[in-house]
């Protein structure tokens, strides 16, 4: 068993009067693939927005309870941009900026003060190769981000995240906007990753939460009704909900 | 309701339309025919001059006496040249900052005031300007110049004009820059935050790179603003046709020049100065041209 990389303790998030979350506690396990599933509006996407702090840019939202990384409360002992370089985010469209491809791989680093070229170089090389991109970009650096294909540009977006060196990766539904074999690729990729990093999913898919992850929180309505193993999850529920809702009887 | 009755009305409506479209079309057609009737006009009554003058007498002449029949207009061109580069000096860092203030520093209260506040800049005739320009700008040059040891007599100078157009040009670019840098999809922001980085940083790495091509829009559209301004520019600028090197002295500008000669002038003097608005146009068009090859890119 995996020591824990993030703890949640009774978290609760309002957006203005609106209760988003009630009481969630979690853990997330060092090295492992933990994937959040239930339908849209459940809250999912706002509580992993919460652990890199992307809620703060909301209006209106507040967060009361324990979220820890390493057992440093985010919301108290950290700088915020810190935060973010050590816990990436990669999004639901893929995001690259309007520039060249390795200008966004560099962006982190060079963000967080690095300036030496060959430090950059490498840097870049190392990200792109991490998310099994370099073979199809090696010959093209120069060229911009944006004209590549969207899950090319979405392992551009990994590979971006990744060269800012975060021990955490969360990820926004990163292949609801991708073709199957893209999405094939991505998930492949994301097995790998494991191994460097505590990877988050955020996932609609949940034939996908039951091919990459190890642990699955399944969210309704502002509540975590249910976490456990995938497998136990999926294949003995405990939660008449889950149920419904893995077998498709509602969502 | 019969048939032909039935027929009848979509006739009618059919008629309606087609009368309603030949309305657009001529109304689409009257502002093409005024420029095309100007680009007539202008070049019909300006290239004889131009050419009994000799091109390049007229365009590198550094006399304008058009007493002696000698018309060189090279003083406007260069002093048309200088105020707009003074005016992008002044004008182009003030608003490009005023409109990345407005698009991601702004409070909702502050922005509800700066808003109008730049419109309504906008909307104040050149001649009021020009006023402000004589009363305020020239004035105070002058103190600041003599101040400093500058042996002149009068404030109305080359940076006169370029401090008053600079101001002038302002709403233009703070309104197209603020546009395209609204325009950046938000989610660029949010890839630079993700990352660790500042606002700061995530605004000028990141929103302002991508909003590059509408910014540099906005400046060409100021520039176009600021070399066809004519009354305000009278006022402030001195209006002495001769070259200079020096800010603190008098220049002419190519629309002062038609101005302050057109109600007098006669013969080759006044073709001579539909001349220069010839070249002035001929100006505008280039600008007008780098516009929309900007524009298009964005669009792109």
């Amino acid at each position: 068993m995996n020591e824990t990389k993030i703890s949640i303790k009774d978290m609760n998030l309002y957006y203005g009067d609106f209760h988003a979350l009630h009481d969630i506690d979690l853990d997330i396990k060092a090295n492992e693939i933990t994937a959040f599933i239930g339908p849209s509006g459940c809250g999912k996407s706002t509580l992993l927005r919460s652990l890199n702090r992307m809620n703060d840019l909301v209006e209106g939202c507040k967060i009361t309870g324990d979220i820890r990384l390493d057992g440093e409360d985010i919301y108290r002992d950290c700088d915020v941009n810190l935060l973010r370089k050590r816990v990436g985010m990669v999004f639901q469209k893929p995001n690259p900026f309007p520039m060249s491809i390795y200008d966004n791989i560099a962006y982190g680093p060079r963000t967080h003060g690095i300036k030496s070229r060959v430090k950059l170089d490498e840097i870049v090389e190392t990200s792109l190769r991490h998310a099994a991109i370099w073979d199809e970009t090696k010959d093209c650096l120069k060229k911009s981000a944006l004209s590549m294909s969207g899950g090319q540009q979405q392992r551009i977006c990994i590979a971006r995240a990744l060269a800012a060196d975060p021990d955490v990766l969360l990820m926004d539904e990163p292949t609801s906007a991708l073709d199957p074999i893209s999405t094939a690729k991505i998930e492949d990729l994301v097995l790998e990753l494991k191994k460097d990093y505590t990877i988050v999913m955020v996932t609609h898919n949940m034939q996908q939460a039951t091919r990459v992850s190890d642990t699955t929180a399944f969210f309704l309505l502002g509540d975590m009704i249910e976490v456990g193993d995938t497998e136990s999850l999926f294949s003995m529920p405990k939660d008449k909900r889950t149920e419904d809702y893995i077998t498709g009887r509602f969502g | 309701m019969n048939e032909s009755a039935l027929k009848q009305r979509s006739g009618w409506k059919n008629l309606r339309e087609n009368i309603m479209h030949g309305v657009f079309f001529v109304c689409a057609l009257a502002s093409i025919l005024a420029v095309a009737l100007i680009c007539v006009f202008l070049f019909a009554n300006g290239l004889p001059a131009m050419k009994e003058i000799g091109f390049l007498n007229f365009l590198s002449g550094t006399t304008w006496r058009p007493g002696n029949d000698i018309y060189g207009i090279l003083p406007m061109i260069v002093g048309s040249i200088y105020i707009t580069a003074g005016a992008i000096v002044i004008g182009v860092p003030i608003g490009l900052l005023t409109a990345i203030f407005m698009a991601f520093y702004c409070p909702k209260r502050i922005y509800g005031i700066l808003k109008p506040c730049t419109e309504l800049l906008a909307g104040i005739p050149s001649i009021v300007y020009g006023f402000f320009g004589m009363v305020v700008i020239a004035p105070v040059v002058l103190d600041v110049a003599k101040a400093c040891g500058a042996n002149i007599s009068s404030g109305a100078t080359i940076l006169s004009a370029s401090i008053l157009l600079g101001i002038m040009i302002l709403p233009t670019i703070i309104g197209v820059s603020e546009a395209a840098l609204r325009a950046v999809p938000n989610s660029y922001y949010e890839g630079a935050v993700a990352m660790g980085a500042t606002h700061e940083r995530a605004v000028f790495s990141v929103m302002l790179p991508a909003a590059k091509s509408g910014v540099l829009a906005g400046i060409v559209l100021g520039i176009g603003r600021a070399i066809g301004e004519t009354m305000a520019v009278i006022m402030v600028a001195g209006n002495q046709p001769r070259l200079t090197a020096s800010l603190l002295d008098g220049i002419r500008t190519m629309t002062a020049n038609i101005v302050i000669e057109m109600g007098y002038a006669t013969g080759l003097h006044r073709e001579a100065l539909i001349a220069t608005g010839v070249v002035l146009f001929v100006f505008i068009l280039l600008i007008n041209l780098c516009f929309s090859v900007l524009k298009r890119r964005k669009d792109a």
